[in-house]
């Protein structure tokens, strides 16, 4: 009889849980697994020396111990910081501008899409095809030291490659050409979804230019800075292939660029899943704890 | 009909996923017995292999696996082989008879040969037998890595005597020599070095371009720097890179880099330290890595260069002679004997264990390693030095041998001369990322950027990273 009820009823709750399937795996697979077993690799001292496979030896919080007592980590992480910051500053700044121009109709720019393409494409090229070019073009006796040359600006070829701030200010650079078109995208789509009466008013009220961008755009764009400010953080966290091809895996002068994920690499070479594990639990909590801030805060908006 | 296009899209790239799931489960039983399979066939030939390692191979694999990280091995064998058979349309295959040779080539590029032979080797025993390895190279550096174990055959077990060695440079075998005193491995060169420096230069600066002449420039470390401040007054770096001197100093020592457990630096790589500091101090040489772009610009005249250390390999195969205007092209490289002897790079060929074409292999160590016919036909054709010592000797005194790139010069005397003063006893399985994470972490002491201890701490760092078993 029950059964009979219940089939009356027709319910869709099943479709639900078939669709979320494929991404259920997905995440299994590529997502839970992995994450499971770094923790667990991460108690365990297991490397290879040569063809020697050493452990694994369960060590429990050994490889975590290794990791805060020598201290490298704090200063890959600051290496990674102030070379994001060096970056993110002058992107937000720039995006900011862009995207006021393109997104403002008084202005009448020309040939918009043109220009919305352009500064979008260094974020096609390949990360590591453009630090190629980078390195090539800033080595010592590249084209950007023989045309300063040339010019009779410098009488010795500058090293930008072994000088601490030029190498992290190159990363930054890279960095920043390669991430504010989608800035300046993300922010203009915020911009457009201003109330353009709120702007009408306050040039009624005689409000200059720099009033209505500070006093109305600014506040009504925060969240959208905000998730840019956390999605790039994230990204920063992770910065390495710009870096490591850069430098050719040195992360030199003296690992100053060496950043958190660059560390995580020079593991591999003697297979080392202790510490390599053990560091990327670290990461992973970091990213967590960011992840919890954005997460609060889009919540807070919504209320 | 959006939406219903839109849904329909949607079914299908469902039902797509949900058939990639399943197809990934349905293949695991087919991949179990396909294992199984090549588990009871390399059951059943392990007592098979045993005979025809110890005898002449009666029945061998069809397919001869080689693992290498460029092309010139497989250059060699195209050339001077007899009865190799290049493969027209696929450049990674060749044919011995009817043995396929497939070409394995993985490039050197941040360790990338080794990590995958390591991979192939440590599932060497569960492989089929047409995809085991069969032969691989390997070179000085991290030769212990791969002698020291029980994945390389000894030659002795392929039926290659002492005897058919007998004219092979004695450095050359204590490279692949393990620690039981066991042969492992065969070289076809030898890679005894010299120093190469630009005729036009030494003119320039010194009056003649006479071997002998310069040689008395450059006899000693300390002549060696006096010179390099001569040269600098006149506009030219002694050598491109710091780096350059890097192999000379560090084949010339007394200790290992590793002793017991702890990392050890010997007092001749102190020294290449303390004089390559004062060189790049007083402006007279560079501080980037070999074959970067800036290292090369000296094998072109404007790059004011006046001398490299190297093997006859590098000379001819490396420092552009094919290209126009550059100095190997006219002929304008020079050799001499330098501060010291050393040997740079060299390749060995290492028969792997369980390789089903033990006969074959067998037959290429000889064919290339101690025929000498082959071999001097290497010589005579690509410049090399070849392994041989009776045929090269002969060579040396030979007036009517001359190298082009080295304006008619015959400098296989001085390799011969160089090459009897090797002494590789002090070698260690942590010899390349020693080597490599020493002239990174110097570096930044040569740049200025980091104190003598700061760059020994940073070294010291980097190498126990790389092997995490040493200590300091």
């Amino acid at each position: 009889m029950k059964s009979v009820k219940r089939g009356k009823v027709v319910s869709y709750n099943k479709w639900g849980y078939i669709f979320l399937i494929p991404f259920i795996m997905v995440y299994l697979v590529f997502q839970l697994i992995p994450l499971v077993s770094t923790i667990y690799n991460s108690f365990f001292e297991n490397y290879r020396s040569g063809l020697t496979q050493i452990g694994p030896n369960f060590v429990g919080l050994e490889n975590f111990k290794t990791i805060f007592t020598n201290g490298d980590i704090i200063t890959y992480a600051e290496n990674t910081m102030i070379m994001w910051i060096m970056g993110f500053i002058p992107q937000i700044i720039v995006s900011l501008l862009l995207a006021s121009w393109f997104s403002n109709p008084s202005l009448r720019l020309k040939g918009q899409r043109f220009f919305k393409t352009v500064i979008y494409l260094p974020n096609l090229i390949m990360a590591s095809a453009f630090a190629m070019l980078f390195f090539t073009l800033f080595s010592d006796g590249g084209p950007v030291n023989s045309i300063l040359m040339q010019m009779g600006l410098l009488s010795q070829p500058y090293k930008f490659m072994s000088n601490i701030w030029s190498t992290r200010s190159l990363v930054a650079f890279m960095n920043f050409l390669m991430w504010f078109g989608n800035t300046t995208i993300l922010l203009m789509a915020g911009m457009m979804g201003i109330d353009t009466s709120l702007f009408e008013a306050a040039e009624v009220d005689g409000a200059t230019s720099s009033q209505v961008f500070l006093k109305i755009t600014l506040p009504l764009l925060r969240p959208i800075l905000v998730y840019v400010m956390i999605t790039s953080l994230i990204g920063g966290l992770q910065m390495f292939d710009v870096p490591q091809i850069l430098t050719n895996a040195s992360g030199d002068p003296m690992r100053s660029t060496m950043t958190l994920i660059m560390y995580l690499n020079k593991h591999l070479f003697s297979k080392n899943y202790g510490l390599g594990g053990a560091l990327s639990v670290v990461l992973f909590i970091i990213t967590a704890i960011l992840s919890m801030i954005v997460y609060k805060f889009t919540n807070k908006k919504v209320d | 009909m959006k939406k219903k296009l839109l849904s329909a899209i949607l079914s299908v790239a469902m039902i797509a996923g949900l058939l990639a799931g399943c197809g990934g489960k349905g293949e695991e039983p087919q991949a179990a017995s396909t294992e199984t399979e090549t588990q009871t066939q390399t059951q059943e030939q392990a007592p098979q292999e045993e005979t025809t390692a110890a005898v002449e191979a009666s029945e061998e694999g069809k397919v001869l696996n080689i693992y290498c990280w460029n092309d010139e091995f497989k250059r060699r064998i195209e050339d001077h082989y007899p009865g190799y058979a290049k493969d027209a349309g696929d450049a990674t295959k060749g044919t011995i008879g009817d043995v396929t040779v497939v070409w394995n080539i993985t490039p050197n590029q941040d360790n990338a040969y080794q990590n995958n032979l390591d991979e192939t080797l440590l599932k060497q025993a569960d492989a089929e037998a047409d995809s085991k390895i069969d032969i691989f190279l390997i070179e000085a550096d991290y030769a212990l890595k791969y002698v020291d174990t029980e994945f390389t055959m000894a030659v002795s077990d392929l039926g290659v005597t002492e005897a058919d060695l007998a004219n092979q440079y004695q450095y050359t075998k204590d490279v692949v020599t393990d620690s039981n005193g066991i042969l492992k491995g065969v070289s076809w060169q030898g890679c005894p070095c010299v120093m190469f420096y630009s005729r036009e230069a030494a003119k320039e600066v010194f009056g003649t371009d006479d071997p002998a002449e310069i040689q008395n420039y450059v006899s000693d470390w300390d002549k060696f720097n006096e010179t390099a401040a001569t040269l600098k007054d006149a506009g030219y770096s002694i050598v491109s890179s710091v780096n350059d001197t890097y192999r000379v100093y560090s084949n010339n020592v007394t200790s290992k880099w590793v002793e017991g457990n702890k990392i050890n630096i010997d007092a001749n790589i102190m020294k290449w330290v303390e004089d390559s500091k004062a060189l790049v101090d007083a402006g007279q040489a560079g501080t980037h890595d070999l074959w970067s772009d800036d290292w090369s610009k000296g094998f072109y005249p404007e790059g004011k260069v006046f001398a490299y250390f190297g093997p006859a390999w590098l000379v001819n195969f490396s420092m552009a002679a094919d290209a126009q205007g550059s100095i190997g092209n006219a002929g304008g490289w020079a050799a001499t004997e330098g501060p010291q002897g050393f040997f740079w790079g060299g390749t060995w060929i290492c028969a792997a264990t369980g390789t089903d074409n033990a006969g074959l292999v067998k037959d290429i160590m000889l064919q290339m390693t101690c025929n000498e016919e082959i071999m001097k036909e290497i010589v005579v054709d690509d410049d090399d030095f070849v392994n041989n010592k009776p045929a090269m000797e002969a060579m040396a005194a030979d007036t009517s041998y001359s190298s082009k790139i080295l304006g008619g010069q015959n400098p296989l005397g001085m390799y011969c001369a160089g090459v009897e003063g090797l002494d590789l006893s002090n070698l260690s399985i942590y010899d390349q990322g020693c080597n490599e994470e020493f002239q990174r972490a110097m570096k930044n002491y040569f740049d200025g950027n980091a104190n003598l201890e700061e760059a020994l701490d940073l070294f010291y760092k980097a190498v126990v990273e790389k092997y995490p078993e040493l200590t300091y």
